[in-house]
């Protein structure tokens, strides 16, 4: 009697690991295709920022390298040269007539020069790069902070992201990007317009991008020309508050 | 060879004089599976993230030209492609498996960890990151709550803990267990010190290892806690031995496996289980539990 009990358990276990093996490995491509899965993943990213925010302080700075440490070659991905005609006509001047537009929930909406940019106050990082893919590189920054940028504009109480439309498109989807209001107020995030002491080259993203300290490279939009404060990420592109986002990727991109 | 057979409660005794014991508690049981699963998953969706960018380097960034290791394909010049290792200067042939492997529609295709060892399959880095930063949520917090309750609970201590006697014996176990000659009746009971230094190794070096490399992989972090930057040496060497300590993982995973299975799978498979482990011993049956 407890022979066949044993016996019948024992088959009845191997079949649920056997079950469960095969569930885990088959099943969980056909998972990663579900949005509920995609969901419930990705919504791990709020306790990963929550984490993060109650254990790193609002303005504590990235690590800054010296000239040493630079990379000798910055390497450059994502979009090298938008194929953007008007972009195109812009560059060929060397963006005289290019102009930063930054309103939406402001007080002030403004445009801005190259010229004016680079006659504001510059901050100059030697910062590391990392991309999602997993590798680093160290390089040079310079340009004025967001948060001389933003005061001159002076947003709105109920401003909560910066979006960033940029002149890059890839799969004929505009390259737009957005981030929070802490994140835009940090020291180290710079409207770039220079790389290592040379003006900014087109495929590092001319004539300015977005540099952040804290998190990864693809938050960083390039080929920046257009500024807007939001109270929400949501009516824009597929309403994940980025290109990479709308791909799946985590909004929040400090790991 | 016989196997236990009197799982009811009624009767510890078998017939052929064998007895079951209560080997594993229930929490230990639950976290062991989680911790399975998870790791399963946290590997799997690891390498689907290494193959976004199939090189390691060490240092604070990536020396692209002089990768402490490399995967990739390349081509001969008679049009045929060939999967290629590269740790430091030694290349290797991995052709079919790393740097060059077939597609699901059996197509061959360069990548560097082949589609049946990544999560998702499918070359989908976005979705290998969405499974390994959740899991890593349970994998921290399981192994947490295991040596919260470890301590606890004495199991640690009293389980895993090495006695003066482990360490003395630490040679002969070895001889032992390189015979495959595993311990029976009393000895059974307990873990001998090759095994306790094996868990407390992964629990207390490796796991702690591998949750700390991940962290400093986060900028963010890395302006919070720059002392872990200056432990591992930079950020791309952090990388490095979180691939390293993955596979260290594996690589105990394995020889886990096994021992299990040499020292009886369906045994060991149920103690972790039912919780109950079937042990060879003297007539008197000293000092079994009794339900």
């Amino acid at each position: 009697m407890s022979d066949i009990i044993s016996v019948r358990r024992r088959r009845l276990i191997l079949g649920l690991g056997a079950g469960a093996g095969t569930l885990l490995l088959g099943g969980c491509d056909s998972l990663s295709e579900r949005p509920a899965t995609q969901s419930v993943l990705g919504s791990a990213q709020w306790f990963t920022r929550a984490a993060q925010r109650a254990v790193v302080g609002r303005d504590t700075p990235a690590a800054e390298y010296t000239r040493a440490d630079i990379a000798p070659v910055f390497r450059a991905n994502g979009t090298l040269n938008p194929s953007n005609p008007k972009y195109q006509a812009l560059a060929k001047d060397g963006f005289k007539d290019w102009r930063l537009r930054v309103d939406g929930l402001v007080a002030n909406p403004q445009e801005f020069s190259l010229a004016d940019l680079r006659a504001m106050t510059a901050r100059t990082q030697i910062t590391r790069h990392d991309c999602v893919e997993g590798w680093s590189c160290i390089g040079q920054w310079t340009g004025p902070t967001l948060r001389d940028v933003l005061a001159r504009v002076v947003p709105k109480p109920q401003a909560r992201y910066v979006m960033f439309f940029c002149a890059d498109s890839i799969d004929d989807d505009m390259y737009y990007e957005s981030i929070d209001m802490r994140t835009a107020a940090h020291p180290q995030t710079l409207l770039a317009h220079a790389l290592n002491d040379e003006p900014l080259a087109i495929k590092y993203g001319a004539p300015l991008r977005l540099r952040l300290g804290r998190q990864l490279g693809y938050k960083m939009a390039k080929y920046v020309m257009h500024i807007q404060l939001v109270s929400s990420y949501r009516p824009f592109g597929d309403g994940s508050g980025g290109y990479w986002e709308d791909q799946g990727y985590q909004w929040y991109a400090g790991i | 060879m016989a196997q236990a057979t009197g799982t009811l409660p009624s009767s510890d005794r078998t017939a052929s004089g064998k007895v079951l014991i209560d080997r594993h508690s229930r929490a230990v049981r639950i976290l062991h599976w989680v911790n399975f699963i998870t790791l399963t998953i946290m590997l799997m969706s690891g390498l689907q993230i290494f193959n976004a960018h199939p090189a390691l380097y060490w240092g604070k960034t990536s020396d692209f030209a002089r990768p402490a290791l490399s995967i990739g394909a390349m081509e001969d010049d008679k049009g045929h492609s060939w999967g290629v290792t590269t740790i430091g200067s030694h290349s290797f042939v991995t052709t079919g498996v790393l740097g060059w492997s077939k597609d699901s529609d059996g197509t061959y295709q360069v990548r560097a960890f082949p589609k049946w060892a990544t999560l998702p399959g499918e070359t989908w880095l976005a979705m290998g990151r969405a499974w390994h930063f959740f899991f890593a949520w349970i994998f921290v917090l399981n192994g947490a709550l295991y040596v919260l309750l470890g301590i606890l609970s004495g199991h640690l201590k009293r389980d895993l803990w090495p006695t003066r006697i482990d360490w003395k014996r630490l040679g002969h176990t070895f001889i032992e267990h390189a015979r495959l000659r595993f311990p029976k009746g009393d000895e059974a009971r307990r873990y001998n010190g090759i095994q306790k230094l094996a868990y407390l190794s992964v629990i207390f070096i490796v796991g702690p290892l591998i949750v700390l490399t991940g962290l400093t992989m986060s900028p963010t972090i890395d302006a919070g806690w720059p002392w872990l930057l200056a432990i591992f040496g930079g950020r791309q060497s952090a990388r490095t031995i979180h691939f390293i300590c993955a596979f260290a993982l594996l690589a105990f995973f394995i020889v886990h496996i096994i021992m299990v299975i040499l020292s009886g799978a369906w045994n060991n498979l149920r103690s972790m289980i039912s919780g109950r482990y079937a042990i060879e011993t003297a007539p008197s049956g000293a000092g079994t539990k009794h339900e």
